[in-house]
């Protein structure tokens, strides 16, 4: 139920629902999809990376000069954890052909495949295995499977989704394994929604010209993360998972390769070492710096570690001063701010409808195009629903999918949605959701080729850490996917690696140098990266924690 | 946009978190408010939206003897709380290949023989944050109903807090996980298109008309892009 002083908005909503329904079931297009030139003022008007203090330019690195994300900027002028003069190079705690940094979707991929291909893997990840986005997808993943559609059809969406930026060979190794990805996944065992025919339940996604959206109930990316974290302790032989043990510095040799990695035991509080022929990073994203104080759809864990670990070592970064806010996080009830309401709700032909009722956009835009008019809506339009903590949202007309595709559809079909919003005494099949765009995907990363090797020699990344497949855009059901591909490819690769790789003397140079370059372009800061977890204490509690950085007794 | 800040005017109420009482703001989650009391969460935390079940949590209340369970990012503080975390439990996973296993009882009778131990009494279902029919499913499974089994263990999160009530010892999240993967792998209905179009991609079908795409300039591409029809919702 929602709050008196919205019963109004909402009684217009009902008022103009059935002549949007009649609209939506005559098969004609709801609302006229916006031109080149349309998307374009949008995005520049409203859109939270053309902001003025958005981006600024990063003084030290490869990537010196350019203008990325503010926050991210930060991020990597920062210390690093440790003083390398402090660490022990000459004991090696673990050595393994393969080290993959990452326990998501990514990470498993990447492992299972390097094992395929005769490796010996390490896991090492920050929390638990499978703590990741790769979790929390709920709408689906993008597969050109229909006899109607192509992986070149895929291609031509992808590209336009993300504004033409894309690194086209990315993008064909995307659409090109796509039904390679959905067959694996099957074979390992993730059910997927089917027609009676045992084809797959496909949707249309935001951008997308045809339906290709495979999905696992609301559930996609926990169907999937579930089967591969199982499928990954089925060999303990091969895959050894490191737990709550993040990557905090990559290791390097004399001659400029990377050799593995240290991580820091977060329970023990000790720094160790993990020699590997070949390094995959497959961290995910930067949810959790909270850019622009947006809130996040993303895992607590979302902190961008591998941006830094690869950017310290030398590696290039692309596209990172694009950021992917979410058309639709939630606004109420406060207690699930900024949580994801999956794009399939939108795909099942729910609208996004303002104070007055009114739809105001076509439903299934490019993410960043949708997220650019809900906020001018808000802001420029004041076409907003406010709640009572002062906070602005849109309708997303939720009853609408079950008159389009029957009763039950939403249980059947959404049932975390349903669960989520039933939690707090909201049900989504009579009651629209309030929706406001939410922090959800780091669009660029580390520069990788279609092997997922990095400039570095050893140096693989793979996954949401990546940058250049999605260009400044990713669209809906693009993320499972690229996972999947690149951990799969980056699994792959590192395992042929390693099978030619001499590893020479251990050194964490180019930690030194990293400091170095910090001072020569006269940079304080008391920053210290990768910063591995936010911290949500209150600033009240912080004050009084007088002693937390006290080493030789108890903090 | 800040992440879940308590109003400054929220009401305050009284908890318990392991035995230890503490004031946080109404209407916070147990997630929400083991923060606001200055924990900075390891374990214990993990999607923070309901998918990862990493916050298992179980509580009680002080007027009532039962024990509650819930997930501390779900889970709205009620006054007078009393909860402990369990963000781990050991539980059994045995080890197998999926191209060796059948999709059928015995599978199951050979890998988790404990899954027959079940004694029906359902603190499974009741301790469940999904509102699963856990206890329904491990029934199913020990008819042999692995689709059963499977469909009603499908928005399992694996946080562990059937296996950590149950009796009979079972590990009911990993017994369902088998039961998914077998459904899918073996008992689902197979369909033809994903077969051609792999067949298609094999023979190079799609790689002259990609690579085209590759190297055309930003505006003829552009062109066709926009160009491009869009298939009906």
């Amino acid at each position: 139920m929602y709050p008196e002083y919205m019963q109004e908005s909402l009684k217009l909503v009902e008022k103009t629902r059935p002549e949007r329904l009649k609209k939506s079931l005559s098969g004609e297009k709801v609302f006229t999809p916006m031109t080149d030139a349309e998307r374009g003022e949008v995005l520049t008007k409203f859109h939270p990376d053309y902001k003025a203090d958005a981006r600024r330019k990063i003084r030290i690195g490869p990537n010196r000069g350019e203008n990325i994300t503010l926050e991210v900027a930060d991020l990597l002028e920062s210390h690093s954890r440790i003083n390398p003069d402090d660490f022990d190079l000459s004991r090696v705690d673990y050595d393994t052909d393969v080290l993959v940094i990452g326990g998501g979707g990514g990470g498993a991929g990447a492992a299972l495949l390097a094992r395929e291909n005769g490796a010996k893997v390490i896991i090492a990840t920050k929390l638990r295995i499978g703590d990741a986005n790769s979790m929390m997808s709920q709408g689906g993943i993008q597969a050109s499977v229909n006899p109607n559609d192509s992986p070149a059809i895929h291609y031509l969406d992808a590209l336009g989704g993300g504004h033409f930026d894309n690194k086209p060979d990315l993008v064909r190794a995307l659409v090109m394994d796509a039904p390679l990805v959905i067959k694996w996944l099957e074979e390992l065992g993730v059910m997927f929604d089917k027609d009676s025919n045992g084809n797959m339940v496909t949707m249309l996604g935001g951008g997308c010209s045809r339906k290709r959206m495979h999905s696992a109930r609301d559930y996609t990316g926990a169907a999937i993360m579930r089967v591969l974290r199982d499928e990954v302790k089925n060999h303990p032989e091969d895959i050894q998972v490191i737990e709550f043990s993040p990557a905090i510095e990559l290791l390097m040799d004399e001659g400029g390769q990377v050799a593995g990695a240290i991580l820091y035991n977060l329970e023990t509080e000790e720094y160790i070492m993990v020699r590997a022929k070949s390094t995959i990073i497959a961290t995910g994203g930067f949810g959790r710096l909270h850019i622009k104080e947006f809130a996040t759809t993303n895992h607590y864990g979302a902190t961008a570690d591998g941006l830094v670990l690869g950017y310290r070592a030398g590696a290039n970064l692309l596209y990172m001063d694009s950021v992917q806010y979410h058309p639709t996080g939630a606004v109420y009830p406060e207690q699930i701010l900024g949580f994801l309401i999956t794009e399939k709700v939108r795909t099942m032909g729910a609208q996004p409808v303002n104070k007055f009722g009114e739809l105001f956009v076509f439903p299934l835009e490019p993410r960043d195009v949708e997220s650019s008019s809900f906020i001018r809506e808000c802001t420029e339009r004041g076409k907003g629903i406010i709640t009572h903590t002062g906070r602005v949202g849109i309708w997303l007309d939720s009853p609408l999918i079950e008159l389009i595709n029957g009763e039950g559809a939403i249980q059947k079909q959404l049932p975390a949605m349903y669960r989520q919003y039933n939690r707090f005494d909201i049900d989504i099949t009579k009651e629209p959701m309030l929706v406001f765009p939410t922090l959800h995907y780091q669009n660029g990363g580390l520069e990788i080729n279609d092997q997922c090797e990095t400039k570095i020699p050893n140096l693989y990344a793979a996954g949401e850490v990546s940058g250049g497949v999605h260009g400044r855009n990713r669209l809906m059901g693009n993320s499972v996917l690229d996972y999947n591909v690149f951990g799969r490819r980056a699994g792959i690769a590192a395992a042929l690696n390693a099978k030619e790789v001499k590893l020479g003397k251990l050194t964490l140079k180019h930690i030194k140098r990293y400091e170095r370059e910090l001072q020569e372009a006269d940079i304080h800061t008391d920053k210290i990266s990768p910063m591995l977890l936010p911290n949500y204490t209150t600033p009240e509690v912080r004050a009084r924690q007088l002693t937390a950085h006290y080493e030789g007794t108890l903090r | 946009m800040e992440e879940k800040t308590p109003s400054p005017k929220a009401k305050m109420i009284s908890l318990y978190i392991m035995g230890k009482r503490y004031e946080v703001p109404e209407g916070s989650t147990i997630m929400g408010a083991l923060e606001y009391a200055g924990y900075q969460l390891k374990r214990g935390c993990g999607c923070r939206e309901g998918f990862c079940g990493a916050c298992a949590t179980v509580y009680r209340t002080t007027d009532d003897y039962k024990i509650k369970t819930g997930l501390a990012c779900q889970t709205v503080v009620e006054p007078n709380m009393y909860l402990a975390q369990i963000p781990f439990f050991p539980a059994n996973k045995a080890l197998y290949d999926l191209d060796e296993l059948e999709p059928s009882i015995s599978t199951f009778q050979e890998i988790y023989p404990e899954t027959f131990r079940c004694v029906s009494c359902n603190t499974c279902t009741k301790a469940c944050p999904q509102d699963l029919e856990v206890m329904d499913y491990i029934q199913a499974l020990i008819r042999g109903d692995i689709a059963q089994a499977a469909d009603l263990s499908f928005d399992c999160i694996m946080c562990g807090l059937c296996a950590a009530r149950c009796p009979a010892e079972i590990v009911q999240y990993n017994v369902a996980v088998l039961a998914r993967r077998l459904y899918g792998k073996y008992l689902s209905k197979k369909g033809e298109y994903l077969e051609s179009r792999l067949k298609e991609i094999k023979e190079h079908k799609y790689d002259k008309e990609i690579e085209e795409f590759m190297h055309m300039d930003r505006e003829s591409f552009k062109k066709k892009y926009y160009a491009r029809d869009i298939e009906k919702m």
